[in-house]
Order: structure tokens, then sequence, then C-alpha cells
């Protein structure tokens, strides 16, 4: 039987070849990767030990066909450490753009010449209107996201009245993502209620200073640190696609493992215009599905997240991510792009017979 | 109207007048068709709202 291989594609339709950067991955032999799988799922499961980067190594080295049998290991590790439940989040730019800071992928930056106009700290009753808007969507955490170095003073002041006022209207847990922290301000957070403080890592030390020169990982590691030693949730995110080895993917897993957070939002990189990063391309779908399901094996018991360029990214394997790992996701729009809507999210959850709550971290 | 509403003169993406086309489904309009100045957006979870100085509230989701 022959096989017509030059069907004519359509012309709406978008091509997923290897992105520019993605590793060539040589085949295997079938038993040698399945070997890898097999011993991940013993250490994950039987032993209940995180990997090691060298074994994540050898598991982000598997070609494409293999995907699907890291995915299903993925989802079942999710299951064990973390149970069925899926938690629900909404982000809001309380304060937008004219941030001094020089981080390539964002068009927040008063560097870059982007679309996005400065604005400033919207007004309490906007803030508590997003709050709702949250609330109604089933969302369980509502994080407050400013586009600063650090908070400043009067910033503090702002933060510290919301923070309790947004629980109290609305019952949310409610996170905050303001920058670099002082350790005074990392305590007065903690002692106001913040709930979890986000500040992302992003990508590996060694590859940091190709997409921030204003400040240094370990500017932010300590940031990091601080808000663990004040006794808040942890969350720290990555961006993946911004030029990074698959080395240095692993590199940033490991160095997550032994930071601890409880939070980890997975963003790929929507290419912003005006950035320096606006012209490369998404990552593709299937690789973002690899990486997905790697961090779940590298970070078994962390809440990992749908962050953003998720719908840029992943197109229809929306649903794919959520049985490749992820156990959270940010519904509605992001910082300053639309995400699709929550109702789809909830539905998408419902058909997936995963249970939307609060989630906390057993890494 | 929408993020990518070709209603006025300016693209709400880029700002220029003889843009043909770059907005991205999921970015909410940033210049004013009417005028190209840059627009003051909100973006919550739930929506977005967009003011030009000039022309006031331009779009709202």
């Amino acid at each position: 039987m022959s096989v017509e291989t030059s069907l004519p594609i359509p012309t709406n339709v978008t091509l997923s070849p290897p992105r520019r950067g993605e590793p060539e991955r040589p085949s295997i032999d079938p038993s040698e990767a399945r070997a890898r799988i097999h011993a991940a799922e013993s250490a994950l499961l039987d032993e209940r030990r995180l990997l090691t980067g060298e074994e994540l190594a050898g598991l982000a080295a598997l070609p494409d066909d293999h995907v699907t049998s890291l995915a299903a290991l993925a989802h079942q590790v999710r299951l064990a450490w973390c149970g069925p439940g899926v938690e629900v989040e909404g982000i809001l730019s309380a304060k937008t753009g004219g941030c001094p800071e020089d981080c390539h992928f964002c068009s927040q930056s008063s560097r870059f010449d982007t679309p996005v106009k400065a604005t400033p700290f919207l007004d309490t009753d906007e803030v508590l209107q997003a709050a709702e808007e949250t609330k109604a969507s089933g969302a369980t955490e509502f994080c407050i996201v400013l586009a600063v170095r650090g908070p400043d003073e009067r910033t503090m002041q702002r933060i510290l009245e919301l923070v309790p006022m947004v629980q109290e209207r609305t019952g949310l847990n409610v996170a905050v993502s303001a920058g670099l922290l002082t350790e005074d301000q990392a305590r007065r957070f903690a002692g106001a209620g913040v709930h979890r403080y986000n500040h992302n890592l992003e990508t590996a030390r060694s590859f940091f200073p190709n997409v921030v020169t204003t400040h240094t990982w370990e500017e932010r590691e300590a940031t990091c640190r601080l808000v663990l030693d004040h006794g808040m949730e942890l969350c720290c995110g990555a961006l993946i696609g911004m030029g990074e080895s698959d080395e240095q993917r692993i590199e940033l897993l490991t160095e997550l493992q032994e930071l601890g957070p409880t939070e980890v939002p997975l963003n790929f990189l929507n290419p912003r215009p005006g950035t320096p990063l606006g012209g490369e391309q998404p990552v593709a779908a299937w690789e973002a599905i690899r990486w997905i399901a790697l961090f779940r094996l590298g970070l078994p018991g962390v809440i990992l997240r749908y962050a953003g360029g998720r719908e840029v990214t992943l197109r229809e394997l929306q649903s794919m991510g959520m049985t490749s790992g992820i156990n959270a996701l940010i519904v509605g729009n992001y910082l300053t792009t639309l995400g699709r809507s929550a109702d789809e999210d909830l539905q998408m959850l419902s058909d997936l017979r995963m249970p939307v709550g609060a989630l906390t971290g057993v890494l | 109207m929408d993020a990518t509403s070709d209603a006025g003169v300016h693209c709400t993406s880029c700002g220029a007048i003889s843009c043909s086309g770059c907005a991205r489904a999921l970015d909410p309009p940033r210049f004013c068709p009417d005028c190209g100045r840059r627009l003051t957006v909100a973006v919550t979870p739930g929506g977005y709202r967009a003011h030009c100085r000039d022309h006031g509230e331009l779009a709202h989701s």
C-alpha cells in the first residue's frame, strides 16, 4: 500500500518544526530510552527521591517520540506527589511599565521602545474589582504585580494596605510580586499576611547575564531566600525559550531543587515587539510539552503553574500540558497581554476531572 | 471595539498609518486608532480598558 505524503497543508496552519536553538536529538536504542524512563519512575514513585541533574539530562536527550512517555510519567508523578487538585490564580498588573530594569523579554522595561505605556499604581477600587473578577472565576489565589526594581516606601504602604483589604473582601489568598526586597521589606510583607511572594529566577545562573544586565541572578536568589526566611511561600518561576540550552534548563531545574519554592510558574517566551527578544520564535508546542514534563520530573512536589505564553506556544495542546505535570494555572489575562477565557480553562479542568482548590507544595 | 479593530486610521498595535495589520489575537489595543497616540491600558484578569488622552476611553472588554 502506498501512502500519499505530499498532501497540501492549509495556508492557515502554522507549522511546528524544530526552532532555532532547539537541539538535535538523535535516535537512541528504544530499550535505552525505556531504561531511562523506568529508572526515573523508580526514583520518583518508589524511592521518592529527587532526580539528579545527570538523570534529568538523560531524559531531556530522549527523541521526540518519547515525549508522550515522559508526559505520562510526569502526570503519574504529579498525582503521587501532589494529588489531583488544580490551583487557579488571577494576576493583576497594579503598576504597569516604566521599570528601570532591562529584562530583555519584558515589554514593561523603560529601556525599550515598546507599545506599553507606563501607568501609575491603580486605584484601590480598581484592585479590589480585579480581585472580585478573580474570585468569580473560581480562583483561590490573587497576585498583585508591580513593574518595579523593588518597592519604594510609598509602594510598600500601598501594598501593605491592599493585602488585608483584598483578603477581607474576597477571601482569596493574596500573593505579591514587587521585585527585589530588603530584609525589612520581606519581614513587613510576611507580617501583613502576604501568602506567597513571587520572584522568578527566570533562567539558569549561567544564562542570566544574556538577558538581564541591570541586576544579577544572585540578587534574585537573595530575595527568594529572604521570602523563605520570613515564612512566606516562595513562588519562583522560569521563562523558557530565550535562547538558553537544554543544559541550562537542567541547570535551572537543579537550582530550583536547591532553593525549594512552593510554586514554579512556567512561562514560555511570547516575543514582545520592541524588546531585544521580540524577534525570537515561540517555543514549539511539542518542545513545550517535553519541558513541562521535565519540570514536573525535576520538581515533583511543587505547584507547577501554567503561566504566560501558553496560548501562543501550546495552541490546542493546553489539556495535554495538564496531563504532563501541570497542576495550577493562571486564568484570564496576564500582565500586559490577554489570555483565553477563564470559562474555557475551567471547562477543560472539568473535562479532565481535575478538582479546583488551593494547594501547598511538598518539596 | 476589539484588539484587532482597524476602524480608525492608525493601527491599534503599532500606531502606524500604513500598517497592513500587525495586531496579534491576544494583545489589547495599544495605540489610538484616531490619532495614533499611545494608549493607557489597564489589563485585569477579566478584561481590559484602553484610554486615549485626547479621545477618552476607546476600548474595553
